[in-house]
């Protein structure tokens, strides 16, 4: 289901925005609208949908119009033309009151700074939407200790915002936004100030929470690594426009343009890309009971070195043309007790984790879903081709093959 | 020589039959309205003069101890107290004391909502602060005339003059501290619904209260050196034994009411600078 809706939002920064409206819809350029009337465009046409329960992450570089958008869904900034429909409500249209309600219910948001309040206590800045609710005291500080507790920071709540390090501070942000139990969660470049490591910890976290919670979530990022680890869906702006839009894998393996593709260059896709991706769909298996004579004679039409052994759907072993000479040669009535061991990893396992595998040892890889569900063997030549950053030449639909 | 457009007494004549005016007019007018203050002023005088000296230095001492919570600083602000007295000065410091409690209070009453204002209208300022800026440096016997015209030689008169001169530090300062409030901090409380108002109170002016402080520290400095001057248009007080130190030649009279003069500054420099301070450490800046 749809939870927020943009309708072809334009936003143009400056003293008469109106009037320079239907030359942005023309598409005069971000330059020449500056040039010509001082006004800076800020978005573009811009129209997504996002929905229920997913993380949909908005990236782009700096000025690209990312934080913009974001401030467009709870009205911090006012598009100049378009819809927001967040449950079939427009919110361009609510009234002072209505969007003060709308805000302390519907949205809530984590910030890049994270925007504490300095004059609070730990507890009183979680407790701080429900505050602006009208809650009872006992009641805002009970829910902001559960809150703290989910992220971690049990013991801190009479600190003070200076006293806690940037991923402290920066869990504080979350268990506020999270306090006023809103459905969508806003986070802008939320953990593009921390180092690292604490974003990584940061981002796991996030997951977790959103695996119990099922929030809809709007990530902010300029780091491509993590708006791949951590979308559902990706839209790409640049210069206030929606560059591209789809699911991390479409982003990665069919970039719209060289925009998109110079993201590309520098992330990590060995973490990005999964053993799923690198699996071939097995054209020949066998089972248990297959009688060997069978075996032997279809993995020479196929000149197969070895094939997967399934039992019911789930991996049973592998079975080498060597093995099933043998057990020709021994007359047995099925291959079971040829079939030996093999190695396998989750579909979830990251292509650097089949990579290592891959070159610890020559013995193929199977590929296993949930309870070791039988999906195919990895393919080196295909691990090579996806961790290696697209060539300009390199047409996508060679990489889909 | 700059050659003569307008006579100069053709452009002095109006603004002098303006104010002759005024005066004649409407002086009963405004000491009508004025009386309220005036009473306040009688008031507050009656309040410190007479009570005990005791009980006058306990409760600046717990002022000084509210401010910093520290027993020594406290305790040097009594002996300093207790060193007007003993050079003969306590009534005259009382009456000094009194009218700058009601100048500074007056002032902060106009100043912080008037420094909201203009934080919050960009207009408002771009007219405010050349304003603020001829209350500040426009010499201050050019008003003291007309005031005292209009109010006679006096207290309230006095009360005029020294709130126009002490006024614009906290004005300025409370526009600035606003205006230098974390913009992702209020966009926090603005993103969780929080109206004006909540804006207002729960974030913009806790935030900018250390720049608050420091533009009442200021306001208070410059309403004192204001009640000293405003000696000369007949307040009683320590700037009114510094002009008889002048007028007589005394030196010792004059020397001893400007060591009053300045044992008052720094206790009231020291009690709110001790408040602002405090209020930074609060907020760990």
């Amino acid at each position: 289901m749809t939870k927020i809706e943009v309708r072809n939002i334009f936003k143009i920064f400056g003293p008469r925005p109106e009037r320079w409206l239907q030359a942005a819809r023309d598409g005069i350029s971000k330059e020449e609208l500056l040039a010509r009337s001082g006004h800076t465009l800020g978005l573009r046409d811009i129209s997504l949908s996002i929905e229920e329960g997913s993380i949909y992450v908005i990236m782009g570089l700096s000025g690209s119009g990312k934080s913009t958008l974001i401030r467009h869904f709870n009205r911090l900034i006012e598009p100049s033309a378009g819809q927001i429909l967040v449950d079939d409500t427009d919110v361009v249209t609510l009234g002072k009151t209505a969007l003060a309600k709308f805000r302390q219910r519907k949205m809530s948001m984590v910030f890049q700074r994270f925007g504490l309040f300095p004059h609070r206590s730990v507890l009183d800045n979680v407790a701080y939407g429900l505050k602006v609710q009208g809650l009872g005291k006992a009641d805002r500080h009970g829910k902001a200790l559960h809150w703290l507790e989910q992220v971690g920071l049990s013991g801190f709540e009479n600190q003070f915002p200076h006293q806690l390090s940037g991923g402290m501070q920066q869990r504080v942000g979350l268990a506020r936004a999270l306090a006023t139990d809103a459905e969508i969660l806003l986070m802008d470049e939320a953990f593009s100030a921390l180092d690292p490591l604490i974003r990584r910890e940061m981002q796991d976290q996030l997951l977790q929470l959103q695996a119990q919670l099922n929030k809809t979530i709007v990530f902010i990022t300029h780091d491509l690594d993590e708006a791949l680890r951590l979308g559902n869906r990706i839209a790409i702006l640049k210069d206030g426009e929606l560059v591209q839009e789809g699911t991390p894998e479409d982003i990665l393996l069919t970039p719209a343009n060289e925009y998109v593709q110079s993201f590309l260059q520098d992330v990590n896709r060995s973490k990005v890309l999964n053993a799923a991706h690198a699996c071939n769909e097995p054209s020949l298996t066998l089972t248990m009971r297959s009688r060997p004579v069978h075996a032997v004679e279809r993995m020479s039409a196929r000149q197969f070195e070895y094939v997967a052994v399934l039992d019911g759907k789930r991996l049973a072993g592998i079975l080498t043309r060597e093995a099933a000479g043998n057990a020709v040669r021994d007359g047995a009535r099925d291959i079971a007790r040829y079939v030996g061991d093999m190695a396998s990893v989750p579909a979830s396992a990251g292509l650097d984790e089949v990579l290592a595998h891959l070159l610890r040892s020559t013995e193929p890889l199977a590929v296993t879903g949930e309870n070791q569900e039988f999906l195919g063997l990895t393919s080196r030549r295909k691990v090579v081709e996806l961790c290696t950053p697209v060539v300009e030449q390199a047409p996508a639909s060679d990489l889909a093959a | 020589m700059f050659p003569e457009i307008i006579a100069p007494r053709a452009l002095r004549a109006p603004i002098d039959d303006f104010v002759g005016d005024i005066v004649s007019n409407y002086s009963h007018v405004l000491r009508a309205v004025t009386q309220p203050l005036l009473d306040l002023l009688i008031w507050m005088d009656q309040i410190v003069r007479y009570s005990p000296w005791w009980a006058v230095t306990l409760a600046i001492m717990l002022l000084a101890w509210l401010a910093s919570r520290r027993i020594l600083f406290s305790l040097m602000v009594g002996l300093m107290l207790c060193v007007i007295g003993v050079i003969g000065l306590w009534d005259a410091a009382m009456q000094t004391l009194s009218l700058m409690i009601v100048a500074v209070a007056i002032s902060i009453a106009i100043g912080i909502p008037m420094g909201i204002l203009m934080a919050s209208f960009r207009w408002l300022r771009t007219v405010m602060l050349p304003i603020l800026d001829v209350m500040q440096t426009m010499p201050s016997f050019v008003y003291l005339i007309p005031v005292v015209m209009l109010f006679n030689l006096g207290k309230i008169a006095a009360i005029f003059a020294t709130v126009i001169y002490a006024v614009p530090p906290v004005i300025r300062l409370t526009d600035l501290g606003i205006r230098l409030v974390d913009a992702e901090v209020l966009e926090a409380s603005r993103a969780f619904g929080a109206n004006r108002m909540k804006q207002l109170f729960g974030v913009q002016l806790p935030l900018a209260l250390p720049n608050i402080m420091a533009g009442i520290n200021q306001t208070t400095m410059m309403a004192l050196a204001m009640v000293v001057i405003a000696s000369m248009i007949g307040v009683r007080g320590l700037g009114y034994e510094v002009l008889q130190g002048i007028n007589r030649l005394q030196v010792g009279r004059g020397l001893l009411a400007g060591v009053g003069i300045v044992i008052l500054a720094i206790i009231f420099d020291r009690i709110t600078q001790a408040f602002g301070q405090r209020q930074q450490k609060q907020k760990g800046a």
